[in-house]
């Protein structure tokens, strides 16, 4: 039997997703030997045309990391999804939008306002903007759409199953692919990690009160950790409560607190909301100016709760000025 | 100012105080803007922000939630839960372009009829003001989560 063909690639990512499959170590050799990697631009050489050369499902799975901002990472998703069988989301970003979604805080304009005019590090002589199209002596050129939001992959195309995590750990990677060549995948749509909350794997759980309450919250910078004590019990902004397990709690055992990398649990739709409710609840106060001062430990609400998760949310982004309003089909 | 605009407004009204001050105000034949669309959960602590945030963009341009007195919440705590989670999550509207004005809490007792009127024809009159909310991201049929 053939060895399966598989691809990878990176949509707007930081790279860390493709480092993850680097990661595996003396795994990746297993892998390697077990499958066939027909497109993956990180690490070898075949082209796009390639991959337009292949028949429809062709490619067993599409590995595909990154978030969509690009009309170029869209089409390259969408190519990717005629030519496999099955796509699989790899990494917050895919599945949620990733901290690269925290752009939908700010607005296009903004952002190339500031990159290519504002910046400290911009010269005055250097003020000019890409153009997606510009006539040079040798022709025209062409750039990718920058969209005005960013976006999941599944809002552009079919996504099979979801691997969460920024990143992945080796240890979900190695299962999913182990699932993979066994043909044991479980129902589509499935996000291939943990069943339950984080706090069941952390091995603070025990130490976790039965009716936790806190009078004041603390960031990590703030406080020496009690490295035998539950986080959250100390005060510490640890979201393991309504975050996806099956990272085995590496962020805690290394003394930082849970930020929600693996997303929600099953039937939340809004990761963000969630936590929100989560950490706002357990302030042990009644009064509204005292829970005003005791807030101000989280200074941006939306870049703490919806972290890895802003494109997946119910709103998706800030409402946009007047003036630079498009429809975000 | 009337700019011909009329709010789309959500309520979450608890069971036990809220819901039945609507109940008094409507057998009392109480008069009052008809723009709330009224929710009812059987504690305002029952209502997750993800409920609130859900109503924000499929339509609604403002979310009233209506709780118990503090002290007299039918389940001890639930409405302190309300409290806690409408601060912050304010604050964090704030940071999506919406108004934090356009989440109220309001704590109205089953008694408190005419009280149930002045906030729905204030909190309308108010979101008249703010405007619709820009921009709504799904139009108002298309309803899948």
């Amino acid at each position: 039997m053939a060895k399966p063909k598989v691809a990878f690639y990176w949509c707007a990512s930081c790279g860390g997703c493709e480092e993850a499959i680097v990661d595996l170590a003396e795994g990746v050799l297993k892998v390697v030997e077990a499958v066939d990697i027909v497109f993956w631009p990180v690490a070898l050489d075949f082209k796009r045309s390639d991959v337009e050369a292949m028949s429809d499902g062709a490619i067993d799975v599409a590995f595909i990391n990154g978030a969509i901002r690009l009309s170029e990472q869209e089409a390259m998703a969408r190519l990717l999804r005629q030519k496999s069988k099955l796509v699989i989301a790899y990494g917050a970003c895919a599945y949620q939008g990733g901290i690269p979604g925290l752009a939908n805080l700010t607005e296009k304009e903004a952002i190339l306002e500031y990159v290519y005019h504002q910046s400290p590090s911009t010269t005055d002589g250097a003020a000019t903007r890409p153009q997606q199209h510009i006539k040079v002596p040798e022709g025209e050129l062409e750039l990718p759409e920058f969209y005005d939001a960013v976006k999941t992959l599944d809002e552009v195309v079919d996504v099979d199953y979801y691997l969460p995590g920024c990143p992945p750990t080796g240890k979900i990677t190695f299962q999913a692919i182990e699932a993979i060549l066994k043909g044991e995948l479980p129902e589509k749509g499935a996000v291939l990690a943990g069943d339950r909350a984080l706090c069941y794997e952390c091995e603070l759980n025990p130490t976790k009160p039965e009716k936790l309450l806190v009078s004041e919250l603390k960031r990590v910078h703030q406080v020496i950790l009690d490295r035998d004590k539950c986080l959250l019990a100390q005060g510490i902004l640890c979201l393991g409560p309504v975050t996806r397990g099956g990272c085995e709690a590496q962020c805690v055992k290394g003394g930082m607190p849970c930020t929600g990398c693996f997303g929600p649990v099953e039937r939340v739709r809004d990761y963000g909301g969630k936590a929100l409710s989560a950490v706002a609840s357990i302030v042990d106060s009644t009064d509204e100016k005292v829970l005003a001062k005791v807030f101000e430990a989280i200074p941006d609400p939306a870049g703490t709760f919806y972290r890895y998760s802003l494109p997946s949310s119910l709103l998706r982004r800030r409402r946009m000025a007047v003036s630079s309003r498009q429809e975000i089909s | 100012m009337n700019n011909g605009f009329s709010p789309s407004i959500v309520g979450f009204f608890c069971n036990w105080c809220t819901y039945l001050a609507t109940d008094l105000a409507g057998t009392s034949r109480m008069k009052y803007a008809p723009n709330v669309r009224v929710v009812r959960t059987m504690c305002s602590g029952r209502v997750d922000p993800q409920m609130v945030l859900w109503a924000f963009r499929h339509g609604a341009d403002g979310v009233l939630i209506g709780g118990c007195h503090p002290g007299d919440c039918h389940y001890q705590e639930g409405n302190y839960k309300t409290l806690r989670r409408t601060i912050m999550l304010r604050k964090m509207l704030a940071q999506f372009g919406i108004e934090p004005e356009r989440l109220r809490l309001e704590w109205i007792s089953a008694a408190e009829g005419g009280r149930l009127r002045d906030v729905m024809n204030e909190f309308t009159e108010q979101i008249r003001r703010l405007g619709p909310l820009p921009e709504k991201v799904e139009k108002r049929e298309a309803v899948a989560a």
